[in-house]
């Protein structure tokens, strides 16, 4: 199991861009173990390691060797909400319960608004987990903040510390906490419990099978690259490339640097937009009302547009 | 006069109050109940639905549960701090008012965490705080100096209630079997001998000190709760001294407030006289001048440096909360100033209201500390769910508040019925100073 394990995670980050095409494929691949052995695998079968079931205590050691990181692209966000719903169905939410969160944010008075996709920021000085008194909620080696909500006692005391706003609590019952389809993993986040803390979680158990997460692999723009600082890697399914190159040639940042909580979530600005701001209101009419703050979609409004 | 008769006489004074309950108190003892049992039945709704029936949602997780809660802490903590200073300083006017003191320290922080815990969402796993603990959350500390501070306080309300219980022991021949019993019991064998008096003394008076030093520890760890996250609003470095004295305003208000409704009932003119309410009201003058300059540092500070979050937070402050901010921070303050100020204003009824008003007042403060900073996150709220957006209390959340004041008003009078609310050993002592009374040889 090991030794699989290996064998995956060492080609983790190439496999995000290459998983399209070895289905089709069915081409062999030299990979090497950690024994000093050379293998011949099947591409396919790369990823197709035994599913195994992550326990509480497992999920807090986080991947070997890796250091997971974001990248998400503002030039090319238009709104689409593929990130949020595809999210919200592999972990169960409801309709109002996300992740990641799409804010229409403005910088100053006179520039243009943005969409501005927000996951939970995975911070290397994350608030969340210091103020925590069971240690629900952890930061582990591979970058990744997750919640274990057999571990959480519900004080809500992390929701008030995360300046992001990144944190959803379960205030009622709901039957789908019942399902028991599959064993509790904080990896999956799935069931959720009454009374506890739930967040993004950058889907570990996807990087576990050399995935991409939810919201980067179902993103049709390829807003957001994912990968491996440790490799300075990042990919968007389509693209590949050095993580420090992108951060250094597009002008790459984090949202709200000053509050030194080193967030592991990069932001590309929204320069040289690939799409006029107008079409990301192609949505409900309840999501559009969510904006109804905005100064420019109050005037969008009042020009009849939306 | 003999000391035991003396005693003996004073013993005689305090019985009915001890054991007689007059009708006003049998119908308060009623409705105190009644509004207990809605609370129970709100309780229940709270456990069996989920915290979903609060008004608290992801925005505001915290709401009048936890502004209850710091009220309550602060009250027993100032309580704490004001019982030690005045045993310490052998204050001379102390005696008719240090057990009002010292009960509502005892009881509010009984009540106060009462309120924490229904802010958690899992009950069920409360022991996984001693299970995992984490030392680095200000939860953990917190957890560590109520508790201390629960049992300090305990221990020094006990230890001055030891020669009470024993000379009500030695004088309530007429009293029911189960009393003289519990007295003997809780008296702990005390005989009043000088040597046992001063070394009661002495232990009183080290405990004195001691709650001085944790009420000042647990007092900036509750404001670290706040101050020690990144929000505006919350995180300032003057929160943990600002608590002190809010704490303060609040605790001596409420004994203000308690002073007079017990003279009130219970016809204590004698003892409790207008020097006392005098006194407290000078005090409540310096607090509420601090407390006042405290409160103006504070947003003063915000407004003139205007960083784009501390802007925000004071726009919703003074538009959406405008009634409440003008009510806490100009009323709340100027008005008790404006009265305790002159001198001629210092009567006992005036002095009881601008209590009142402070109460209130730092009431909606904390109001606005916790609410509309949650209200105001660094990214703004975008929601369609209006209770999402703003926090609106409901009515689970009032009856257990009002079940916590009630619970309050409940064991204070029931607490009267056990010793009396002036010590009766003060008075002894205050007469063998004054050497009214001939002290009994001991050989």
């Amino acid at each position: 199991m090991s030794s699989i394990t290996a064998v995956a995670g060492t080609s983790l980050v190439s496999n995000f861009a290459l998983e399209e095409e070895k289905k089709t494929t069915g081409e062999k691949v030299r990979l090497l173990t950690p024994d000093g052995k050379i293998v011949e695998v099947e591409a396919s079968n790369i990823n197709k390691y035994p599913e195994a079931h992550i326990t509480p205590a497992e999920s807090r050691k986080g991947i070997p060797n890796r250091k997971f990181v974001m990248v998400i692209d503002l030039a090319k966000c238009k709104n689409a909400r593929s990130c949020v719903e595809s999210c919200q169905k592999a972990h169960d939410l409801d309709y109002n319960e996300e992740f990641i969160k799409i804010q229409l944010i403005q910088n100053n008075e006179e520039s243009l608004p943005y969409w501005f996709p927000k996951p939970c920021f995975h911070c290397d000085e994350p608030p969340c987990v210091t103020v925590c008194p069971t240690g629900a909620t952890f930061k582990r080696d591979d970058n990744i903040v997750l919640v274990d909500n057999e571990r959480c006692i519900g004080c809500k005391f992390c929701v008030t510390s995360c300046p992001y706003s990144a944190r959803i609590f379960n205030w009622g019952h709901k039957d789908k906490f019942e399902n028991t389809n599959q064993p509790y993993s904080p990896e999956t986040g799935i069931p959720a419990t009454e009374g506890t803390i739930m967040k993004c979680d950058f889907c570990p158990d996807l990087l576990r099978q050399g995935k991409l997460p939810y919201c980067a692999k179902a993103c049709p723009m390829g807003v957001i690259y994912f990968g491996d600082k440790n490799e300075d890697i990042v990919t968007n399914g389509e693209e590949t490339v050095r993580f420090s190159e992108l951060i250094n040639d597009r002008g790459g940042y984090r949202h709200l640097e000053h509050l030194g909580t080193k967030p592991n979530v990069y932001y590309l600005p929204a320069v040289n937009r690939q799409f006029p701001l107008e079409r990301g209101f192609n949505i409900d009419e309840d999501i559009i009302e969510r904006y109804k703050n905005v100064p420019y979609v109050q005037d969008l409004k009042k020009r009849g547009k939306i | 006069m003999d000391i035991e008769q003396r005693k003996r006489e004073l013993v005689k004074e305090f019985s009915p109050m001890l054991r007689k309950t007059t009708t006003i108190s049998k119908i308060w003892i009623g409705f105190l109940i009644a509004v207990i049992a809605v609370g129970f039945y709100a309780l229940i709704l709270q456990f069996t639905k989920g915290h979903i029936v609060t008004g608290m949602r992801d925005n505001v997780v915290w709401g009048i549960y936890i502004i209850n809660f710091i009220f309550f802490v602060c009250l027993s903590y100032s309580g704490a701090f004001i019982a030690g200073i005045l045993h310490f300083f052998k204050t001379p006017w102390k005696n008719s008012v240090s057990r009002i003191v010292e009960i509502t320290t005892v009881l509010s922080i009984i009540i106060g965490p009462i309120f924490i815990l229904l802010c958690i969402g899992r009950l069920d796993r409360l022991h996984y705080l001693f299970l995992y603990p984490r030392i680095q959350s200000p939860i953990t500390w917190d957890i560590i100096a109520i508790l201390t501070d629960l049992i300090g306080c305990f221990l020094y309300l006990y230890l001055t209630f030891i020669p009470d219980f024993s000379i009500l022991r030695d004088n309530s021949d007429d009293a029911p079997k189960w009393r003289k019993k519990l007295y003997s019991i809780l008296s702990f064998g005390y005989q009043d001998t000088t040597s046992q008096r001063e070394r009661l003394n002495k232990i009183t008076r080290i405990m004195s000190t001691m709650i001085i030093a944790m009420a000042i520890v647990t007092y900036s760890v509750l404001a670290w709760i706040f101050s020690l996250t990144v929000q505006p609003g919350w995180n300032s470095t003057i929160f943990a001294p600002y608590f002190i004295i809010a704490g303060l305003y609040s605790g001596v208000s409420v004994i203000i407030v308690a002073m007079y409704l017990i003279r009130k009932y219970y016809h204590l003119n004698h003892y409790i006289r207008k020097v006392h309410f005098v006194g407290a009201g000078i005090i409540l003058l310096v607090i509420s001048l601090l407390f006042g300059y405290f409160t103006f540092t504070e947003y003063f500070s915000r407004w003139f440096s205007h960083k784009t979050h501390d802007i925000e937070l004071l726009e919703t402050l003074f538009n959406r909360y405008f009634w409440e901010f003008i009510f806490a921070n100009y009323i709340g303050v100027l008005v008790p100033i404006g009265i305790l100020f002159f001198k001629k204003f210092r009567t006992i009824k005036s002095i009881t209201f601008a209590a009142v008003i402070a109460i209130l007042g730092l009431w909606f403060n904390r109001y606005l500390i916790v609410v509309p900073t949650l209200e105001t996150p660094y990214i703004p709220i975008q929601d369609t769910r209006p209770e999402f957006i703003h926090y609106s209390s409901t009515w689970i959340e009032w009856a257990l508040s009002f079940t916590g004041i009630a619970a309050f008003i409940l064991f204070f009078m029931l607490i009267m019925k056990l010793v009396p609310i002036i010590p009766i050993s003060g008075i002894i002592d205050q007469e063998r100073k004054s050497k009214k009374i001939k002290p009994k040889i001991i050989l």
